[in-house]
């Protein structure tokens, strides 16, 4: 997604990462930041999705959506638009569109 | 030690997450004499149960399920205001109940409790689980990062548990932090990491079973049609399996009723005592095996891991009318009963979606609901096969379950979108490891339901039993000159308050086909849908004692027009009034309670009152039409 001018260097792009719910199923990613300005972003926060935290994408509801993620030794699930106000950097070697 | 320092049990506090087997461990301390109420004020379930430890007596508080003091749900408020002290006198000791290969999680949590400076200890639970996964811990080390006794018990094996109780018996022993832990979430996981960092030797692998039978259970195309073959055994069984017992229970009650009248002199004491008494007792045990078997249904696929599944898989629809996953398992939990279904949705975090659960918990086909079904479908619609064991009996049940079900999900939709539009937290469910359930545990949850059902409702239907047997007696007449015993009984009842009722709402239920004694029915019902049976069985034992109730709907001829009271028109649109009607006092009483305002539960009775006669008007002009 373009962002209004003011995104030169690939570091930049990189620190704002992707969406938490961009990631197919089988990705690995740690957590950059959790938008901490909503109630939602605070009870992710106290649910452990905290920077540096490692997430793994297991799968997809077989309806689509929600989606679950293993982190901190424990398999949870949360929908997709919920899972959008974290921001991740993949760790794997996969590439993201 | 002198006597007196043993008056005062000691309070110990069980605070741990969800899936943490907190109530595993809090049985294996207690056994299986819990208490449970409520925490005055407010709605959430408060279990205590009285424990020695190493001759102490002590009381074992079960906290609720919680993975942060700062709290969202309804139950962690609790858990704030016990340990603050608010609510009930706060706990001396805690013990923080944490699975261990979730600690990392539980260690945010423990942070925030280690800053209030009450005793605490940490008890690691599912520490097989951890070491099968090819986890290593190191206990001793986490001791002293934390400056608190730590403890590794596996809960259903009762391992651990003896040197838990002699660690519990002395809290005045425990160490104590050496430096607060920091407050700041940020900060907080900082610390945890610090600490496992030297405390985990060796991390858990995946589970790999639980992840093998997940790749199953949640496959796109074997997911969904697996949760429907589970939805669809989980009520034939309920209906197919409790049918002996009931069965049995339904003739040793008419048996016992018969014994009565035979051995006691005819009178108003033998009268009472077998068509009020025993009768009423019967109607409340009748619900038994459906209840035990439908909790222990429930709580097999809660223990084994399946209904957060379910819930995984469902999610989706339930979004599509503004609920979440989790309140599908408590309207699933409202087809045995919407009591405890509106119970179970203080664990659906968002208050919006938690009241929307509420207010369309009642339309879920009720196991009180059933008796009322199995009789009319029993007496009216022949049993014929379908399509192989499918039935025509079957088929219409299905279907009345589906119009509740249906009608449900169409009223949280609008309800969504119009009243209750604000508010939104963020979905989140954890998928516990699959486990293998354990007997003991089960046994306890179903025994606490039964229990909850017999004390809540059976209480009531016991009561209104016995109230309505008076109303069906009393103003006591004399028989017409020349009638025979039948004649007489029947003339007795069409004159008693009840009778008089009944003939009083006849003008405003005849547009639906029902007449007066299908009035004095529905005003007992108001108590609980089941009590139109026993009150049904009354009105027909009082003219015809020997025949059983079915037979004598069936003959029951209007006397002024020579037709049969139960005709198709009419029993269509009597099934279909019990659809919707919300006729349960415990059902208003727990909304009542649950939403703390008397608005909801006024707000749920009217709307599906309106929606009740509504729909049977409809059903009772179009059966009559059709058959024309």
């Amino acid at each position: 997604m373009a962002l209004p001018t003011e995104t030169p260097k690939a570091a930049d792009a990189n620190d704002v990462g992707l969406p938490l719910s961009s990631l197919a199923p089988g990705r690995r990613a740690t957590v950059l930041c959790v938008d901490a300005s909503t109630p939602e972003g605070r009870r992710l926060q106290e649910l452990g999705f905290l920077p540096n935290t490692e997430i793994h994408v297991i799968r997809r509801a077989p309806l689509g959506d929600p989606i679950a993620f293993s982190l901190r030794g424990a398999q949870i699930c949360l929908r997709r638009s919920d899972a959008a106000r974290v921001r991740v950097r993949p760790t794997d070697a996969g590439s993201e569109a | 030690m002198s006597a007196g320092a043993a008056t005062t049990p000691l309070r110990l506090g069980l605070v741990g997450s969800p899936n943490s087997g907190k109530t595993t461990l809090f049985n294996a301390l207690t056994g299986l004499r819990a208490k449970v109420g409520n925490y005055p004020g407010v709605t959430v379930e408060r279990r205590e149960g009285s424990a020695s430890f190493d001759g102490r007596r002590s009381v074992v508080i079960d906290l609720p399920g919680a993975y942060s003091l700062s709290p969202i749900s309804p139950d962690e408020e609790v858990v704030v205001r016990v340990l603050d002290g608010e609510l009930i006198d706060a706990p001396e000791a805690l013990a923080v109940v944490a699975d261990a290969c979730t600690l990392e999680r539980s260690l945010l949590m423990l942070a925030q409790i280690l800053r209030r400076e009450i005793p605490t200890c940490l008890v690691l639970t599912m520490t097989d689980e951890f070491q099968a996964r090819g986890g290593q811990i190191d206990i001793p080390r986490l001791e002293r990062a934390l400056g608190i006794p730590v403890l590794g018990v596996v809960g259903h094996r009762g391992i651990g548990i003896a040197k838990l109780r002699q660690l519990l018996a002395k809290p005045e022993d425990w160490s104590r932090p050496h430096l607060m832990p920091p407050d700041e979430i940020h900060a907080r996981a900082g610390w945890a990491e610090s600490i496992l960092e030297h405390v985990i030797t060796r991390r858990p692998g995946t589970n790999r079973k639980s992840d093998a039978v997940d790749r199953i259970v949640l496959h796109p195309v074997i997911g969904p049609l697996l949760f429907t073959a589970v939805m669809v055994t989980f009520f034939q069984l309920i209906f197919a399996w409790a049918k002996p017992a009931m069965d049995f229970i339904e003739a040793g009650v008419a048996q016992l009723g018969k014994a009565v009248h035979t051995q006691l002199p005819a009178g108003l004491f033998a009268d009472f005592l077998a068509d009020g008494l025993i009768a009423g007792v019967g109607s409340v045990i009748i619900f038994l095996p459906q209840i035990l078997l439908l909790f222990t249904l429930l709580y097999l696929l809660e223990d084994i891991g399946y209904m957060a599944r379910a819930a995984f898989v469902i999610d989706r629809v339930m979004a599509r009318v503004g609920l979440e996953g989790r309140a599908f398992v408590s309207l699933l939990s409202s087809y045995a009963c919407a009591v405890p279904g509106i119970m179970a949705t203080r664990t659906i975090p968002s208050p919006r979606h938690r009241l929307v659960t509420i207010l369309v918990a009642p339309l879920m086909t009720c196991s009180a609901r059933l008796p009322v079904y199995a009789l009319l479908i029993g007496a009216f619609v022949p049993a014929i096969r379908v399509a192989g064991p499918l039935g025509l009996q079957g088929l219409v049940l299905l279907g009345l379950y589906l119009a509740g079900s249906l009608t449900a999900l169409l009223v949280a939709s609008v309800l969504t979108r119009t009243l209750l539009r604000e508010d939104a937290m963020p979905f989140y469910m954890e998928l516990p490891p699959y486990r293998m359930p354990t007997a003991r545990l089960l046994a306890a949850q179903v025994w606490g339901s039964a229990w909850a059902f017999l004390r809540r409702a059976g209480t009531i239907i016991l009561a209104v039993s016995i109230v309505l047997w008076c109303l069906l007696t009393f103003p006591r007449q004399p028989a017409p000159v020349g009638a025979s015993p039948a004649e007489a009984s029947r003339h007795a009842l069409e004159h008693s308050f009840a009778g008089r009722a009944g003939h009083a709402i006849e003008p405003l239920i005849k547009p639906l086909g029902f007449d007066w004694k299908i009035g004095i029915g529905l005003i007992a019902s108001l108590a609980a849908r089941e009590v139109i049976v026993s009150t049904l069985a009354q009105i027909y034992a009082a003219s015809d004692k020997n025949t059983s109730l079915r037979a004598a709907i069936q003959n029951d001829i209007d006397p002024r027009t020579g037709e049969k009271i139960f005709d198709a028109p009419t029993v269509a649109s009597m099934l279909v009034f019990f659809v919707f009607a919300l006729q349960c006092m415990s059902t208003l009483a727990i909304i009542r309670r649950e939403t703390n305002s008397w608005r909801w539960p006024v707000f749920a009775f009217s709307y599906l009152l309106v929606l009740a006669y509504g729909a049977s008007f409809a059903t009772h002009r179009i059966v009559e039409n059709l058959l024309r």
